[in-house]
């Protein structure tokens, strides 16, 4: 679907991107994950064409990258913005027909969408009208509303309250659901766990991690377990098959942080404890992306 | 290029929706009909005067009586019954002036004039001017001087401008040429400023609402700026095609209700005839355009390159400059000499050029300076929009940074 192959982009006096090479296959939902200003707004910019990389290329859907994709791409920019003083019908009427769309089937469309979204009575408010949050369902309408293949979302959940989060949340998995390959960019790692199929980490200017998030996880995987237990608190003597990482007390029992060896599976752990106290929960602990990405920083530094 | 007159008709229509432009559209017919009504009034006025005043004169000098010729409104008599009866008279007749010479008439405001209703100043100069003469003419006789002798001596020459062109002599009309020279400077160098700064403003509007990033997702920043430098100089044409339209129509229903002699819009275009006004329009309407167009693409390039609009003036100073110095140069020293070798070359230039040449054309440029003045014009808005864009589409995208000349000239070398 998306290909980009070792992209270069200077600016003055920095590197935005150095040497990013990435695979996006169709109908994914794909994060694009690191602190800002680690070069995300720049890759997006470069696969908009917004900008041009230094060198590096990028193939949509097989072709190289040029104008005709634009129509098969939409873009939620990061900062979001809309002309105050337009209507906002008005206003997504042409940033769609700018798309390519006739004006008949652009109304057509923000009808739909403005029914789905509850929004139906904004056609003639202005933006300025609006609050942040209603603001941002319309930029979220503009980018969707010609059916994009492609669709880029910068930061999508930064400024929606819960309740709207969720909201555009389930739009975008039912739009990815309907064949769409979304694109976002994010630097809050917690979000992306459940939501994304592939994720690509991005710091300073040059990925460090991509790959779809099981093979990542099962990657970082280090036979780490965590096990709760009532009873006695244990005492270990260093005879157990496995080597304790931490432990804790709490009202409802005792935590066990412990890392198998690659001769003992969870099973020795079980056979060792059964008989001493009774396991209330056993649970390996797989590392999140966020771990994982600052592992991977530090093992740079 | 569907995009661009998309982006066209937005531009075009979210101005000309605005109330400012109505109220500008129709501002000026309505200042045009208030001066209509006060040089009315004016005339009315004046009108007033036209009642013939009888001056009754009272000579104790005797050097006078007599000698006061009647004028138009001014009719002179000898006083034929004693003055306070004369006095009481005044009170029943409001046109009435009695003129009182003493014999010491030379002596300061020895002269009086009596009259129930104050004498207009006209009425008061008219009599001092005759009396002047004759007491002029009296003292030249005294001191043994031939007056006839002095008139045929005394020289009057008035000159008559005749332009001698291929289709003979004709007479040209000094001050109306300067007049519609001064004023196409004053409307090219005003307008350029003021859709100029429309262009620069919109730029920065979409650079701080940031939908600029949403645009130019879907169109290359050239075709936006584009399509906005034309959507605003279509407001521009509509703004002056309604100007001239409601002026005409605001002259016609004047002429028709204040029963003016003529209106000055009939009457100016009255006394320039043999003036190619057709000409001056179309040469008006090329200068704007292409000058426009270059000055709006350098306004969009600095609306590009800051953040808001206070941070403008760093960069508006070298676009301002060329304008406002041709300006001052063409209506003080231009006017009086449109065939100079400054004159020559401001026309010439394309950033002085619209200024310059509307205040050159009405005298006559020959065709020469002003093919190769047009052939510049189009050569400098395509250059200057070429530059112009290169700095616009790298600016639009740069947030917070304050940018300088060396900024600029680097954006200006960026690849794509």
């Amino acid at each position: 679907m998306l290909s980009i192959r070792n992209i270069v982009k200077q600016y003055a006096g920095h590197t935005a991107l150095s040497g990013v090479s990435l695979e996006v296959t169709g109908g994914q939902i794909f994060g694009l994950l690191g602190p800002n200003g680690a070069g995300k707004t720049s890759l997006i910019r470069i696969i908009n064409q917004i900008t041009a990389p230094d060198s590096g290329e990028v193939y949509f859907g097989g072709e190289k990258l040029n104008q005709s994709h634009i129509e098969r791409i939409g873009y939620m920019p990061e900062e979001r913005g809309l002309y105050k003083k337009m209507a906002i019908g008005e206003q997504i009427v042409y940033l769609a027909r700018l798309k390519g769309l006739s004006q008949a089937e652009a109304t057509r469309r923000i009808k739909y969408w403005f029914e789905k979204l509850e929004i139906q009575n904004w056609w003639d408010k202005k933006v300025e009208e609006l609050s942040k949050g209603m603001q941002q369902k319309a930029q979220f309408v503009a980018t969707v509303l010609h059916e994009p293949d492609l669709i880029i979302l910068d930061e999508p959940f930064s400024g929606f309250d819960p309740v709207n989060a969720e909201l555009i949340k389930n739009e975008i998995l039912e739009l990815n659901q309907k064949g769409a390959t979304i694109l976002f960019s994010t630097h809050r790692m917690e979000s992306v766990e459940e939501l994304c199929d592939s994720i690509a980490l991005i710091h300073q200017s040059h990925k460090i991690l991509d790959g779809r998030i099981k093979d990542i996880s099962n990657a970082y995987r280090n036979n780490t377990y965590l096990i709760e237990y009532s009873g006695e608190q244990l005492n270990f003597n260093g005879t157990e098959p496995f080597q304790v990482l931490g432990e804790s007390t709490t009202d409802e029992g005792h935590l066990l942080r412990l890392q198998l060896d690659n001769t003992t599976s969870v099973n020795n752990v079980l056979q060792y404890l059964i008989p001493k106290v009774s396991v209330t929960r056993l649970q390996e602990v797989i590392p999140s992306v966020n771990e994982i990405f600052i592992q991977k920083v530090n093992q740079k530094n | 290029m569907d995009k661009v007159l998309l982006i066209i008709q937005r531009e075009y229509l979210s101005r000309v929706r605005k109330k400012a432009f109505l109220i500008t559209v129709f501002l000026v017919p309505a200042l045009l009909l208030g001066m209509y009504a006060v040089m009315y009034l004016l005339y009315k006025n004046s009108s007033e005067m036209n009642s013939t005043r009888v001056v009754k004169v009272l000579d104790d000098s005797g050097i006078f009586a007599g000698k006061l010729k009647d004028k138009k409104n001014l009719k002179f008599e000898n006083l034929n019954e004693s003055l306070s009866s004369a006095k009481k008279g005044l009170k029943k007749n409001e046109d009435e002036i009695i003129l009182l010479i003493p014999k010491n008439y030379d002596e300061p405001k020895a002269v009086q004039v009596l009259s129930n209703k104050k004498p207009s100043v006209v009425t008061a100069d008219e009599i001092e001017r005759q009396m002047n003469k004759i007491a002029t003419n009296n003292s030249l006789v005294a001191a043994g001087i031939d007056t006839a002798k002095l008139n045929s001596i005394h020289s009057s020459i008035s000159i008559s401008a005749r332009e001698v062109t291929e289709e003979g002599d004709k007479d040209s009309n000094i001050g109306a040429l300067y007049g519609i020279g001064v004023a196409g400077a004053i409307m090219i160098y005003l307008s350029l400023f003021i859709y100029g700064a429309q262009v620069m403003r919109g730029v920065i509007e979409e650079k701080t609402n940031r939908i600029i990033e949403v645009i130019v997702s879907s169109v290359k920043p050239f075709q936006l700026m584009l399509g906005k430098i034309i959507g605003v100089a279509l407001v521009s044409l509509t703004q002056f095609i309604l100007w001239i339209i409601l002026s005409l129509a605001v002259s016609y229903i004047a002429s028709k209700n204040f029963n003016a002699p003529q209106s000055p819009l009939l009457g100016l275009i009255e006394g320039l005839k043999g003036v190619p006004i057709g000409n001056i329009v179309a040469y008006f309407l090329f200068y704007f355009l292409t000058g426009f167009l270059l000055y709006s693409a350098l306004f969009a390039a600095v609306g590009s390159a800051v953040d808001s609009e206070t941070e403008t003036q760093q960069f508006m100073f070298p676009i301002t400059m060329p304008l406002l110095f041709t300006y001052i140069i063409s209506v003080s020293f231009l006017a009086q000499n449109p065939d100079s070798t400054l004159g020559f070359w401001l026309s010439v230039i394309p950033f002085t050029a619209p200024v310059a040449m509307m205040v050159r054309i009405p005298f006559g440029v020959p065709e020469w300076q002003l093919y190769l003045s047009m052939g510049l014009m189009v050569v400098g808005f395509i250059s200057t929009t070429w530059i112009a864009s290169r700095i616009y589409r790298v600016g639009i995208l740069m947030y917070g940074k304050k940018a300088s000349y060396g900024e600029l000239a680097k954006w200006f070398f960026y690849k794509e």
